[in-house]
């Protein structure tokens, strides 16, 4: 009975086997995407992250490098056999610390058994060393390297820059696709405006690994594995004891020095007072500290030599000067009676020719001196004549750098400001303006500003004699033994080289018997100008001072603006004469000036 | 005299055969599933599966000695003493046993655990048969049918109480025993036509499209039979039943069911639903069966079992292995085996001269079916995730033996079948 019931059944379990087959033919043989699951599943990229190219001061000391740090992470599943009472002894806990640290880490809220999590972080490389000939006995620790900057000293942080990871809007903004989240960048100074040169390239490994993601060897033994290539090596032209010297000079201070090798456009030294320690931006203590930084009222990330715009003051006189010959509207030897009407001054003079005038910052004169400028007599009428007296007195005052960024190789470089017709246009809102509404500018207030760095270049123009190489920290490349193309090219100013012997002179006499005495050396001639700069009471003025030395094959030129410090015949002329000493001679020997800058509130 | 000798001669070597080919095959992959490159063990070592399941091989080979020096006649005489001791041992099991992977399933002996429910399934068997092959026993008598299904649901029902839904759903391949001794399809067809509606109304979203589907169905059949009124009027309201019953099961699941139960159940019949969460195991499981290919990665080359992906990929989801490392190549040669080994237990009870030994091939045949079709099936997708094992295959002592034990005994019943009563 019932036979073909049998047959039924039977019939029922052979087409059961085929009805997997033709599944399993359709998963396995015809569908790719389960394959690419698998890999996507097994096959784990391992990227290496390169070392970023070391900074270095050009005496080739090691400025900024990385520096390995060590966390102990932990798989809590995997951990066999603790012994806690080595584990306390190697690490240098007690049981009660031990305990705490398990508590903490459950706690998180990110926590899971088959995660590595975070146990210890930052061993140092006394502590790895000692640690890791133990790790093995410790299953379920592991030791996580990764690199972080390190300073060879606290100078030059807002020079230096830093480093951390890229965040949502760089990474939409990066259209070479070379960045992932998570991957570290610089975010200002060097570290920012070299990122290309000092990031190198990152390896990938491919490794095969678990569910649980623990690595399970190579896949394909390592051949489709590359190697990260490291970063270039930066070489900068800062001297780093001047520099921290030039640091030490500002303890207390908001201001900047920068110095410039006039012969190269080299960055000698770039201090921003006040400053900060660079360490405190690397690491895990990084979000944290970049808070505090950030929020401090002395705002010590401001990098004061590019984006602190002044006025210039007195030392503007000099370019005044430059110009004014230049249009032949004077020569070297034209006096000027010191009519204090009009515009103050200050000393004893009445009557000085131009390098008098330049010695003892006479005000009269200058005023004299611009409008002889700008009133030419292009025009029969007056607004017409000093529009174009202005252009050309723009012109040549440009030339110097002034008015528009330098284009050192630091982000966030500042223009400053020249007024131009269409400034005033605009100022006046279209209403007419002539010499007598602006005149301010003669004695480098009114509109004009400046950045330091700015200062530091003209300095060295003067002291190069009508030309200068854009400013720039980098000098050497990797092994490319130069900086980029574009800073070494000379720039040369609209101003004849013949006419700058008279602003030498002139800057020789203010160290040698005027305002700038505090800046004289005993073995080399220095070049300098003092510069008081008008700041809105009770506060006291700016001191400025620019300078060069020596006088014949100048070697540094240097702008100092001290904040709030009274004239620049004090603080400012006094630091730049101790750094002068410092490049020049590697020590300094006159301890009563140093005092005197580093006791003196200058209030 | 000579007794030992004697059976050898008549034992069933195909499937002997079949069943050590499988063990071997099961052993070798067990290896592979739980292989781990980077600590240096061998197949052999105690501490992996693999150890373990030679062990479990070897005792296997103990079992069946036994079987075959036990006289055929024991079986059917204590069927249902067992069945009475077995129903104890599962009412016993969650008082005094011992939990394992959240199911309280497990009987400690020593170091072994016994899973009892694993030979409830033989001892039913055998207790099913018992009946079947009593004499005066008439398979369309209602009063016989209801003391079988009462036979399958007491053990059903405290398996179930267990938790273990994989092994109590086993129960209801006796079905397909019952319909192959008689009893009328009509119970199992309107079983199955049920959860397949049940199904259907689950994956399709828009039921309008299985209504069509119904309608050109029992068009095609009007049309092609004997177009009598009867018949038509009779197909025409068979078509609006199941409509209306797809209508009720979807107001049910929409507007009665908590939307988390809703979910739960789409799962269970969807495998591509929800991948990451409640179909984690089955996407997995297809990802490493389907990254084999045509011929597989080779053996011990495999990623997705060997690195855990795949859970319990040495036990239930054995098959992942088989299908990646040895690909649709490897995945046929199995399938074939097994299906050939199936044809053979139910040739076996074919040949049967009494109805106990039949009904008990066929227990045997239909079990290892249910194993096979739902086992596999779960692991490419086709059917919801039910942990039962592999036969030979899932490691595993309790259910080998069980496995073992269901067989051998056949073979046992097979080698005396000449000297059996004949009660057909």
């Amino acid at each position: 009975m019932n036979d073909s019931r049998k047959e039924i059944l039977q019939i029922v379990f052979v087409l059961v086997g085929l009805i997997f087959l033709i599944k399993l033919f359709f998963i396995q043989v015809l569908d790719n995407r389960y394959a690419e699951m698998a890999e996507g599943n097994a096959i784990f990229r391992h990227v290496e992250y390169p070392f970023r190219g070391l900074i270095y001061d050009r005496n080739n000391k090691l400025i900024v490098y990385n520096t390995p740090e060590y966390d102990i992470d932990v798989i809590v599943k995997d951990i066999k056999k603790f012994d806690s009472a080595k584990f306390c002894e190697v690490f240098g806990m007690s049981r009660v610390e031990l305990r705490a640290k398990f508590q903490a880490m459950k706690a998180l809220k990110e926590y899971s058994r088959f995660k590595p999590t975070l146990f210890l972080d930052q061993l140092s490389n006394i502590d790895f060393a000692r640690v890791q000939d133990q790790m093995d006995e410790f299953s379920g620790f592991y030791i996580q390297a990764r690199t972080t900057r390190a300073y060879s000293s606290t100078a030059l942080a807002n020079g230096l820059g830093y480093v951390s990871e890229i965040n949502k809007n760089q990474l939409d903004r990066d259209k070479t696709k070379i960045y992932r989240q998570g991957d570290y960048i610089g975010q200002s100074g060097i570290e920012a405006f070299y990122e290309e040169q000092l990031r190198g390239k990152r390896g990938v490994r491919f490794k095969l690994r678990d569910v649980k993601g623990i690595e399970k060897g190579s896949f394909g033994d390592g051949k489709y594995d590359t190697l990260s290539v490291p970063g270039q090596n930066l070489v900068t032209g800062i001297d780093i004891d001047l520099q921290l010297y030039g640091e030490y000079l500002m303890k207390g201070k908001s201001g900047s020095i920068v110095a410039i090798e006039p012969s190269s456009g080299e960055i000698l030294s770039l201090v921003s007072g006040p400053s900060y320690d660079p360490t405190l931006l690397t690491g895990k203590s990084y979000s944290t500290n970049f808070k505090l930084i950030n929020s401090d009222s002395l705002k010590p990330l401001f990098n004061r030599p590019l984006m602190a715009q002044y006025r210039p003051g007195s030392i503007f006189k000099i370019a005044q000067a430059m110009a004014a010959l230049q249009e032949k509207v004077i020569t070297p030897e034209t006096r000027i009676r010191c009519d204090r009407s009009i515009i103050n001054c200050h000393g004893a003079h009445s009557n000085e020719d131009l390098r008098g005038a330049i010695a003892n910052s006479c005000n009269p004169y200058f005023h004299n001196v611009l409008r002889r400028m700008l009133n030419q007599g292009a025009s029969e009428d007056p607004f017409k004549d000093t529009r174009i007296g202005l252009a050309e007195w723009d012109k040549h005052i440009m030339s110097f750098g002034f008015g528009g960024p330098l284009g050192i190789d630091l982000p966030n470089e500042k223009s400053g400001l020249i007024p131009t017709p269409a400034y005033y246009d605009r100022a006046y809102r279209n209403r007419p303006w002539k010499f007598s509404n602006i005149y301010s500018i003669a004695i480098g207030e009114g509109e004009n500003l400046v950045v330091p760095i700015q200062m530091a270049n003209f300095a060295a123009t003067i002291a190069n004699r009508g030309y200068y190489y854009t400013p720039h920290l980098v000098k050497a490349i990797g092994n490319n033994n130069k900086p980029l193309p574009k800073y070494t090219e000379r720039h040369h100013t609209s101003i004849d080289s013949s006419y700058f012997i008279v602003a030498v002179d002139a800057m020789q006499q203010v160290v040698e018997e005027g305002t700038g005495q505090r800046a004289r050396l005993a073995d080399v001639i220095v070049c300098g100008k003092t510069g008081t700069v008008e700041n809105a009471p009770p506060l006291f003025d700016h001191s400025v001072f620019i300078a060069f030395a020596p006088r014949d094959n100048p070697k540094i030129a240097i702008s100092v603006y001290v904040e709030d410090a009274g004239q620049g015949a004090r603080a400012a002329a006094s630091i730049a004469s101790l750094m002068i000493e410092k490049y020049l001679f590697g020590q300094t020997k006159r301890p009563q000036i140093e005092q005197y800058v580093l006791n003196n509130k200058f209030e | 005299m000579n007794r030992g000798e004697d059976i050898a001669g008549k034992l069933d070597w195909v499937a002997v055969l079949l069943y050590v080919l499988m063990m071997v095959m099961g052993w070798l992959n067990i290896f592979a599933a739980v292989y781990d490159e980077s600590v240096k063990q061998t197949i052999w070592d105690l501490s992996l599966n693999s150890g373990r399941q030679l062990i479990f091989i070897g005792a296997s080979f103990l079992i069946i000695i036994i079987i075959i020096v036990i006289d055929m006649r024991f079986y059917e005489t204590f069927a249902y003493l067992f069945y009475g001791i077995i129903l104890l041992a599962l009412i016993l099991v969650p008082i005094i046993g011992k939990e394992v992977g959240g199911n309280k399933a497990w009987i400690a002996i020593g170091s072994f655990s016994l899973q009892p429910s694993e030979f409830a399934k033989f001892i039913t068997a055998m207790t099913i048969a018992k009946f079947i092959g009593s004499v005066g026993f008439r398979m369309d008598n209602l009063r016989n049918q209801l003391i079988l299904f009462i036979v399958i649901i007491i053990p059903m029902g405290l398996v179930l109480l267990q938790k273990d839904f994989g092994t109590a759903i086993v129960f209801a391949s006796f079905l397909l025993v019952f319909y192959r001794e008689g009893m009328s399809p009509f119970l199992l067809i309107v079983g199955i036509s049920m959860v397949t509606i049940a199904i259907l109304t689950l994956i399709v979203d828009n039921q309008w499209y299985l209504y069509g589907v119904i309608v050109l169905i029992f068009t095609i059949i009007i049309f092609f039979g004997k177009r009598t009124m009867k018949r038509i009027g009779a197909l025409s309201a068979g078509a609006l039943l199941i409509i209306l019953t797809i209508e009720g099961f979807d107001y049910v699941i929409n507007n009665i069911l908590p939307v988390r139960h809703k979910m739960r159940l789409e799962a269970l019949v969807d495998p591509n639903f929800d991948p990451m969460g409640i179909n984690w195991n089955v996407t997995q499981s297809k990802i490493a069966i389907g990254s084999g290919g045509f011929v597989g990665k080779g053996f011990l080359e495999g990623t997705q079992t060997k690195f855990d992906f795949v859970p319990a990929q040495s036990t239930d989801f054995i098959f992942c292995t088989i299908g990646e490392e040895h690909g649709w190549i490897g995945s046929f040669i199995v399938i074939a085996i097994f299906v050939t080994f199936l044809l053979r237990v139910v040739f076996i009870a074919e040949r049967q001269k009494s109805r106990f030994a039949r009904a008990y091939g066929y227990s045997v045949a239909t079990i290892f079916f249910f194993h096979f079709a739902v086992n596999i099936g779960m692991t490419i997708g086709i059917f919801p995730v039910i942990g039962i094992p592999l036969p030979f295959f899932s490691y595993g002592g309790s259910s080998l033996w069980s496995f073992t034990i269901l067989l051998f005994v056949l073979l046992k019943l097979d080698a005396h079948r000449s000297q059996m009563l004949q009660r057909v």
